[in-house]
């Protein structure tokens, strides 16, 4: 029979509609306040804190919608925003440490639909507010860094294999050299450590008999460094972004040396900031006292030691060689110091910290170990005219600074172990950022922001609101005009695009992509742009009329031949679509995602819907005119 | 409804001459505007910082220059963003400042002039402000947006963007050239070349900022001018295999009239959404939606006079469509 839809294929229509329909009604639900709860330092929290967090929450009289456990830990809905914050206020009074509580906003869907998988879409920073970060890891530095310590291994593995040298360090160039005292034990020493150091590459083109031996890092070393580099640099933002309270962070590294941060909700970007982009990090070392300051700064400065300077300017003479650093602190806490009512932070160290301390504190009681603070900057270079520097490619050259001070030197006066204070702090706050980013953990390697993106959100909320009046404004215009020049054909495409609708917000749904601005603008666009394939079949049934075909032969060859006019020209827009997704950062991705699955789910709406639709009113019935 | 009664017979291709030095003196203009005015290239593309504000009642923006040049910040352009209320400043890459830091500066300053600062503040609410009496309340102005873009990103994004474009022509020219024949393919991407560049020659004309977002709306117009051309396309090729007699002018000016009806009604359901995203849309999307107004406008007009005129300019005939039919439905007679 002529025009008449099998039942596999309602069948196949309604297996994508219902489902469709489904998966898009988590988002007519909204967004209840709420609060996330995850173990700080990555533990997981399980039924024993929810009972307690329960317990709480009950006992504080406070009323809230649901509480569950999940992978990302426990979350609590309230119905409004008091009950909200007074609920926080409970928790970090009556929680042990150890928790990160951060307010957020949760959908409002019942569990029975998030059960399922069924959640709303999610929305980008620029519609839900939050700041999105693009973090340069400095590679350079972290390769400085790495050869430092190979200096130092060069200088021990030499040591113990008893060969003689004058000198070990870095030259101008860059290149590591080490000098011997003895040409004749160059072959010796290239073995040694060849074998000893596989990460060292010994130059090319050097004189193999005299006391020079030239070596740079391997470039397997450099890539297992870079790539070491940005795993820990992500670990220790994870971490200190735990700091800040922010439910459902993202941290994403984005090439070979970039790292993308996302922070919904944030609204102090300026805290924020310099939280993630400062690399602090503590450096305990010896001072040295055994030689005379006045000597070293009129230039004599003993090898081994160098000149390193308190906040205030006074120079002070300190041992090189590094007890422990940052990496060895576990814990770190501001508080007042009972005695002397100052700001002091309580340091905790990790076992290797701790037997390190142990140790040389013992054997040097009476003495002074000088705590120092390292914090790399990046200074854009300036000419003399106050303009930056760029280099050959026109990149603007940055400068890192790094800036070195001495928090204090306090006299040991007993043997240190897993915990210990450091007093001398200018005010609470600095006690408190300092503990914060001890306490996050130190960057394998200094990080710029070279991109920031934050959205308020009140500009969120009107981006939303404006948003979805376009969405709907277009779509009614689109649809008047379509009962207008169509009339029933008109309202079947209508029927058409409104399931198409639907089945965008449920694919969004459903992959959990990101809905930014463009992306809902790429909806308001697929919504004029998907009535083309309607459009196409409907005009060709009206050119089969016109040329006196019989109304379901029209509609027959009209659907029939419009087919692969509509598949050629969405498949071009959608390789256009994809170039899109491939270049685009963030919110251009949106529009491209959108454009797509527009394109893909129209193709079925219009061409498969519509035309079971059609067949519904028209098909298998003797019909003289069209209502077209 | 329909706009014609009867399919139209409008001599297309005969008014070729007329239409090309259109075309011409449009590329010739834009070429021209971007080479003497350039594009007014957003932070996106140059490196540098924006912030967007609200301010609860109207101010001034000299009284903002003012407050800024006391925090020593001296060269940033403070205008209006869509109402009195709401203010716009765009700062430069600043050689002597961690950049990423310059928008925390400048809110911070403006903040204290009004005495405020910014206090904890939950997600989803406005802004919430500490007075130096300490109490709380929403802050009088609020960040609404800052972006900063460091230079080695813009740069990167003015590189990639070019690109991207480039791919999207070859990936189309392709595509194109397989589904169809090679002229065809010349045909299409002539047209999207010209349609981009008509499109740039408008922002640069009009000093629209070009941004991001309107970088992806021209690639979305290279999609629908590429869609409308393509259906064009489709036709042609139908009649060149359906009608036995005819020059290839006739066949090309029938199929440009046959799908006439549809090439203005897709047209115009796109441009009613398009000019809702413009009034109803907001600022933000405001560059995007006249990217694609522009864009749809243009693609419309060169699927039909430039397109398929350069398509007969190749010199295509009926022997270049006849072999191997990809689908062989078409061309049948209705069954």
């Amino acid at each position: 029979m002529r025009n008449h839809t099998p039942w596999w294929k309602w069948l196949i229509i309604a297996a994508v509609i219902l489902p469709g329909a489904f998966y898009a009604l988590p988002n007519l639900f909204g967004d209840d306040p709420g609060i996330q709860l995850r173990g700080a330092r990555g533990t997981t929290l399980g039924t024993s804190q929810l009972t307690t967090i329960q317990r709480v929450l009950d006992e504080s009289k406070i009323g809230y919608n649901s509480l569950r456990l999940d992978e990302q830990g426990i979350r609590i809905r309230f119905p409004d925003t008091d009950s909200q914050l007074q609920a926080r206020d409970e928790l970090e009074i009556r929680l042990p440490t150890g928790y990160t509580i951060a307010l957020t906003l949760m959908p409002a869907a019942p569990d029975w639909l998030s059960n399922v998988g069924a959640l709303p879409m999610y929305l980008g920073l620029d519609l839900r507010g939050g700041v999105h970060f693009l973090l340069d890891v400095d590679m350079e530095s972290a390769q400085r860094r790495a050869e430092d310590r190979y200096i130092a291994d060069l200088r021990s593995t030499l040591r113990e294999a008893k060969i003689r040298y004058r000198d070990v360090g870095r030259n101008v160039s860059g290149d590591l050299f080490i000098s011997l005292r003895d040409a004749s034990n160059n072959e010796d020493a290239r073995a040694v450590i060849e074998k000893e150091l596989p990460g060292l590459l010994l130059r090319d083109g050097q004189d193999i008999e005299g006391t020079d031996i030239k070596l740079s890092l391997a470039q397997s070393e450099i890539d297992a460094l870079s790539e070491f580099a940005l795993e820990q640099n992500m670990t220790a933002l994870r971490n200190r972004i735990d700091e800040l309270g922010v439910a459902e962070p993202v941290v994403q590294r984005q090439g070979d040396r970039r790292i993308v941060v996302q922070l919904p909700g944030v609204q102090d970007t300026a805290r924020a900031k310099r939280i993630l982009g400062r690399t602090a990090t503590l450096e305990m070392m010896m001072v040295d006292e055994e030689h005379s300051l006045d000597a070293a700064l009129s230039g004599k400065v003993p090898p081994g030691s160098r000149i390193y300077r308190f906040r205030d300017g006074r120079p002070i003479l300190i041992e090189k060689r590094v007890i422990y650093s940052g990496d060895n602190i576990v814990d770190a806490a501001a508080s007042i110091d009972t005695q002397s009512g100052g700001p002091i932070v309580s340091i905790t160290l990790d076992a290797i910290g701790a037997r390190t301390n142990q140790k040389i504190t013992g054997k040097n009681i009476g003495k002074r170990m000088a705590v120092l603070y390292i914090e790399n900057r990046s200074v854009i270079q300036t000419d003399t005219q106050g303009l930056p520097v760029r280099d050959e490619q026109g990149r603007i050259v940055r400068d890192k600074q790094r800036l070195e001070e001495v928090i204090t030197a306090p006299v040991i006066r007993d043997q240190l172990g897993k915990r210990f204070q450091i007093e001398g702090l200018d005010s609470v706050t600095e006690a408190r950022d300092l503990a914060l980013m001890l306490r996050a953990g130190s960057l394998a390697a200094p990080v710029d922001i070279i991109e920031e993106r934050t959205v308020g959100p009140s500009l969120g909320q009107a981006n939303i609101s404006q948003g979805f009046l376009s969405v709907v404004v277009g779509f009614v215009l689109v649809l008047v005009f379509m009962v207008f020049y169509y009339r029933v054909f008109g309202l079947v495409a209508n029927i058409a695009l409104a399931l198409n609708l639907v089945m965008i917000v449920a694919v969004l749904s459903l992959l959990q992509a990101t809905l930014t601005l463009p992306g809902v603008a790429g909806i308001v666009l697929t919504v004029g742009m998907a009535v083309d394939a309607n459009v196409l079949i409907f005009e060709r049934i009206r050119e089969e009329i016109r040329n006196g075909s019989t109304p379901q032969a029209s509609i027959f060859s009209g659907y029939e031949r419009a087919l692969w006019t509509i598949v050629d020209a969405n498949v071009t827009t959608l390789i256009a679509a994809i170039v899109l997704f491939n270049f685009g950062t963030g919110p251009i991705k949106g529009f491209a995602v959108t454009l797509s699955i527009g394109i893909l789910t129209s193709m079925f709406t219009a061409i498969v819907l519509s035309r079971a639709v059609i067949n519904f009113f028209y098909g298998g019935k003797r019909v003289k005119t069209l209502s077209i | 409804m329909q706009f014609f009664k009867n399919v139209t017979n409008i001599d297309f291709l005969g008014r070729q001459k007329n239409t090309f030095v259109f075309s011409i003196v449009l590329i010739v203009c834009s070429i021209a505007s971007l080479g003497v005015r350039g594009l007014n290239l957003g932070i996106d593309f140059t490196g540098g910082t924006l912030v967007e504000l609200a301010y609860e009642r109207s101010v001034n923006p000299s009284d903002i220059r003012t407050t800024l040049s006391n925090a020593g910040i001296e060269d940033g352009v403070v205008q209006y963003f869509g109402t009195s209320k709401d203010i716009l400043i765009r700062l430069p890459v600043d050689p002597e400042q961690a950049t990423a830091e310059q928008s925390s500066t400048v809110v911070g300053a403006l903040r204290d002039e009004v005495g405020e600062q910014l206090a904890e503040s939950p997600e989803g609410g406005l802004q919430q402000c500490v007075s130096p009496a300490g109490a709380v309340s929403d802050c009088h102005i609020q960040m609404r947006r800052v972006e900063f873009v460091g230079p080695q990103v813009g740069g990167e994004l003015t590189e990639k963007g070019g690109l991207a474009m480039l791919y999207a022509l070859i990936g189309i020219l392709i595509y194109v050239a397989i589904r169809f024949e090679w002229r065809f393919a010349v045909g299409s991407v002539v047209a999207l070349i010209h349609d981009v560049l008509i499109t740039l020659g408008i922002f640069s004309f009009l000093a629209i900022e070009f941004s991001l977002p309107v970088l992806a709306a021209i690639l979305a117009v290279i999609g629908y001018s590429l869609n409308d051309t393509i259906v064009v396309f489709d036709r042609i090729r139908e009649n060149f295999r359906k009608m036995r007699k005819g020059q290839a002018v006739e066949i090309m000016n029938r199929s440009i009239n046959q799908t006439l009806p549809r090439t203005i009604l897709t047209s115009l359901t796109t441009l009613l959404v398009v000019v809702t995203l413009i009034v109803a849309g907001g600022e933000i999307i405001k560059g995007f939606a006249i990217a694609l107004l522009i864009g749809v406008i243009v693609g419309t007009y060169s699927s039909i006079f430039v397109a398929s005129p350069t398509v007969l300019f190749l010199g295509i005939s009926r022997e270049d469509m006849l072999p191997v039919s990809k689908e062989g439905a078409e061309g049948d007679p209705t069954p």
